[in-house]
């Protein structure tokens, strides 16, 4: 498979501060690529020098083989669907999707049955003659993208085109943008700070931080095989425990801050004494589990239920005063949990993951 | 209505503003436009007359400087418009942030100064024994002093430079909302910056552009100290008509007359303005 | 295009140059009137015959300095007192307007709201023929039903500050209620719910509030009182303002003395404008 964007330890210094510190990854076409990082974490400063807004200070960038560097933005074969989408407001939904069409020169009737074609697409067929302020939240990120891919770019770069949206509208435009890229086949790259937004749309993921990739990988990779402990506290909910490791051999052994000891997984085995993290998903934890064998066990108290339907979870307290969440399946099983209750929680080491601090 | 204390503000705001707008503003216009049909008859004595008016269209030197003064206020609101939009564009746009509010400042100050000083400032400059006058002969680029004010250009240029400000403020204030991302996404999409210009900036600064328009139209077409001072004697600019008429002549009647007509033609041509860009007063005026 | 997009250099140098051209063109005639204020020369033009304050302390009888030219001395004092009179004026009278505007409704409040912004769109030189107009009809009809002559009605000081109030008042207006726009409703609600009367609840609160544009609203009409010209001209009685004086002077040839007049005014005027500017700073 070829690749649509190769970046080369890319560096971009503003001064002092280093905003993106020597990056490097490939989009193979036809991909949805993700790049999730917290806000300051020089995400949106990475998407506009792949867009041309912005120069590196070192690296090499590479559309299709081709060296990007001098080439302005209104020459690459990029385009980008802005945060707050700048869909023009003096113009209309046809006018808006044919300006750069209109740019390159080509006839008006050509024009016309393009935005046809791509309205149909985005599934807004008829709203040409519409303006920009009847159209909602979710049309509009439409016609932001439709405006982009009739220009058939090579890469679309979206910059968290779906933070202006609310929650509900949000969840259905992942399974929309999702099934549009499928849809097209064009390679998207989309930055957020949104981890499910990442998790539900991409085929792979870069984890941002200070700069620097993280890790780059799946979404399943990501969430079940975390290689930092940033990873490990961004991407999806973790419980953590700080200890000491007592025995490295195929699982480590700690020693929590509380006493308690685990056995966890970790990438590599460390000396006796090393502090490191363990972070446990709170779905990982059983409740009151009726075979024990090879389990970690330990007792908490309930102190709160916290009932969202299919992700319902309590949350509970350890003796040392050391909260935990863990997820409350509905199956009716554990309906008679009160809030005050003791209960024993079990996990299998396969699932707990150790860093070194 | 929530009790009597409400009605008291309302009474307190209202009248001292009906007092002014009728007392100062409505009935003097009426009074103007009575006057301008009043004349006398043969016989001297006072009478309802159209001749006020007639004698405008009769003398050519009238309605010539009448749609001469409408035709050069209109180039000077073309001429303003056009050397405000790059300057109001860069300090938006283009300048450091820091330098932006200092390049502001520096903008409005000549403007606080009395017009009249600033056109004393050119008289200076351009005139025959002016100091452009010296330098030029100085450096030896001419040998006779070359008279550069009292011509219609020069009258031109005072008159752009003394409205400059109220074409430059309305557009930087419109610029400011003129969100970069449009300009990037309009880049981003291909188009030169002539059509950024066209497609973009331009329809996004209209109410701005309107605005702007109409005040410096209003304030060249009414403007007497300009035209007087820089155009000399053949400038030909309506007002001067009228304060010949009051002053000179001490026809008042016909003053009236032609004050109404100049009235007229600066509402005449705001409303069109206003209906061709498709706005009213009240938002044009905030 | 703008500082994201990568420019070209030729692009932004001559840009730059051209707004350096622009500055130039805007300060030019202010520099050389300043400069020329100096010159100890007995016209206001090259060449440069050396530094003297000729024109600002000379006690006469050759060159009279601006501080013993009893002339333009009285002038600039009536300026000052046309300014004052016309800032409170239409200070009081813009306020009681702007929130009769924001916070009243009223039948026919629209066509008023259109009557008040009337002025913005009227020559300065008709407001003054027409309010002379006026003046005069009313002047007359007085002497000729009661045989008294009242003076106001004809030019003089008083129908200056008429005539320049009658449209400064009307950007004064404009001033207030802009900030009014952004003032919380709520707030004066509130007043109220604690006892405060409508009057009190405006006067402690809101007043309060709207300090800083009311102010602001008060120098600019200052100023722009201190400067007008198309409307006192008509009005003008046996005492004229600064602007009239200087345009007689300078309309009839002229010695250093305005220059230096000039100075003093562009160095007044930045003053009062950098006050103003501080002001609606600090009120953001």
């Amino acid at each position: 498979m070829t690749n649509d964007l190769s970046v080369r330890n890319i560096v971009r210094k503003f001064g002092d501060f280093t905003a993106v510190d020597d990056v490097s990854f490939d989009v193979p076409q036809g991909s949805f690529f993700s790049i999730l990082g917290p806000s300051g974490c020089g995400k949106t400063t990475l998407l506009r020098m792949i867009a041309g807004f912005d120069e590196p200070t070192a690296g090499t960038l590479t559309i299709r083989d081709q060296d990007m560097r001098g080439v302005p933005p209104n020459k690459r074969p990029v385009n980008l669907v802005f945060q707050h989408l700048a869909l023009f407001p003096m113009m209309n939904v046809v006018e808006n999707i044919g300006f750069g069409l209109k740019r390159r020169g080509m006839s008006s009737a050509e024009i016309s049955k393009r935005c046809v074609a791509i309205l149909e697409r985005v599934d807004l067929p008829g709203y040409g003659k519409k303006r920009i302020d009847q159209l909602s939240g979710g049309q509009k990120q439409r016609v932001a993208i439709a405006r982009c891919l009739v220009m058939e770019p090579s890469v679309l770069l979206l910059d968290e085109p779906l933070g202006a949206l609310d929650l509900k509208l949000r969840e259905q435009m992942k399974v929309e943008l999702k099934k549009l890229q499928a849809n097209v086949g064009t390679t998207f790259i989309y930055i957020t700070h949104d981890q499910s937004e990442a998790l539900v749309m991409s085929d792979r993921i870069a984890v941002m931080n200070e700069g620097r990739f993280e890790q780059v990988g799946s979404p399943r990779e990501l969430y079940n095989d975390p290689r930092t402990p940033f990873v490990a506290r961004f991407v999806g909910d973790n419980n953590s425990w700080s200890g000491e490791v007592e025995e490295s051999a195929e699982y480590t052994t700690i020693c929590t801050s509380e006493g308690l000891h685990f056995r966890a997984r970790s990438h590599r085995s460390y000396k006796s004494g090393t502090r490191v993290d363990l972070f446990l998903r709170p779905e990982a934890l059983r409740i009151e589990p009726k075979d024990l064998t090879g389990l970690n066990t330990f007792k908490v108290s309930v102190k709160a239920i916290l009932f969202d339907g299919a992700n319902s979870r309590l949350l509970t307290v350890m003796p040392g005063g050391h909260e935990l969440l863990v997820n409350l399946p509905q199956n009716r099983q554990f309906d008679h949990i009160e809030p005050g209750a003791s209960i024993t929680l079990g996990w299998h080491p396969d699932s707990g993951l150790c860093f070194k601090v | 209505m929530m009790g009597n204390g409400f009605r008291i503000t309302f009474w307190l705001f209202l009248s001292p503003v009906l007092l002014w707008l009728f007392l100062l503003i409505v009935i003097p216009h009426i009074d103007l436009l009575l006057l301008s049909f009043r004349g006398e008859s043969d016989m001297g004595d006072p009478i309802w007359t159209l001749q006020n008016y007639k004698n405008f269209f009769i003398e050519p030197i009238y309605w010539y400087t009448f749609l001469r003064t409408a035709l050069y206020a209109m180039i000077t609101t073309f001429c303003t418009f056009i050397l405000a939009l790059p300057v109001s564009f860069y300090i938006v746009k283009l300048a450091r942030p820091r330098t932006r509010g200092f390049l502001t400042v520096l903008l409005l100050l000549p403007f606080w100064v009395s017009e009249l000083v600033r056109v004393y400032g050119w008289m200076i400059l351009l005139r025959e024994s002016g100091v452009f006058n010296y330098f030029m002969l100085k450096m030896g680029i001419i040998d006779q002093p070359i008279e550069m004010l009292y011509n219609d250009i020069t009258m031109i240029m005072g008159l752009v430079y003394t409205s400059m400000l109220f074409m430059v403020v309305p557009l930087i204030s419109v610029m400011e909302s003129l969100d970069d991302s449009l300009i990037e996404a309009a880049h981003d999409l291909e188009a030169s910056r002539f059509d950024i210009l066209r497609t973009i900036i331009i329809p996004h600064c209209k109410p701005g552009i309107t605005s702007g328009s109409i005040v410096v139209f209003m304030l060249a077409l009414g403007n007497y100290l300009t035209p007087n001072l820089m155009g000399g004697k053949n400038s030909l600019w309506f007002t001067e008509q009228i304060y010949n008429q009051f002053i000179a002549s001490f026809n008042w009647n016909q003053g009236a007359a032609f004050g109404f007509l100049l009235l007229v033609l600066s509402s005449v041509i705001i409303w069109v303005g206003l209906k061709v860009t498709r706005q009213n007063l009240g938002e044009v005026a905030s | 295009m703008i500082r994201s997009l990568p420019n070209s250099k030729p692009y932004t140098w001559s840009f730059n140059l051209f707004i350096i051209a622009y500055f130039t063109f805007l300060f030019a005639p202010l520099a050389v009137t300043c400069i020329l204020a100096f010159n100890d020369s007995n016209f206001p033009s090259m060449p440069w015959n050396g530094f003297s304050l000729d024109w600002f302390t000379s006690p006469g009888p050759e060159r009279v300095g601006i501080f013993h030219d009893d002339q333009n001395l009285r002038s600039i004092w009536t300026s000052f007192q046309t300014a004052f009179y016309v800032a409170i004026l239409s200070t009081v009278v813009g306020t009681c307007s702007a929130f009769l505007f924001e916070q009243e409704e009223f039948p026919f409040k629209k066509s008023l709201y259109f009557l008040m912004l009337a002025p913005l769109v009227i020559p300065g030189v008709i407001l003054g023929i027409s309010l002379l107009l006026a003046a005069n009809t009313a002047g007359t009809f007085f002497e000729e039903s009661f045989g008294i002559d009242v003076g106001i009605f004809r030019p003089s000081f008083w129908l200056v500050v008429l005539g320049q109030f009658s449209f400064i008042t009307t950007f004064v207006t404009l001033v207030v209620s802009a900030r009014l726009k952004k003032f919380d409703n709520s707030l004066e609600e509130a007043a109220m719910i604690l006892g405060a009367t409508r009057l009190e609840a405006i006067w402690f609160v809101t007043l309060r509030y709207l300090r800083p544009a009311v102010i602001g609203a008060a120098a600019v009409a200052f100023l722009m009182s201190f400067e007008n010209f198309n409307t006192t001209l008509f009005l003008v009685g046996s005492e004229p303002t600064l602007p009239i004086n200087l345009y007689l002077q300078v309309r009839d040839g002229s010695t250093p003395v305005i220059n230096s007049i000039s100075l003093l005014l562009i160095s007044g005027t930045s003053i009062l404008a950098l006050f103003n500017l501080y002001f609606s700073k600090k009120e953001d």
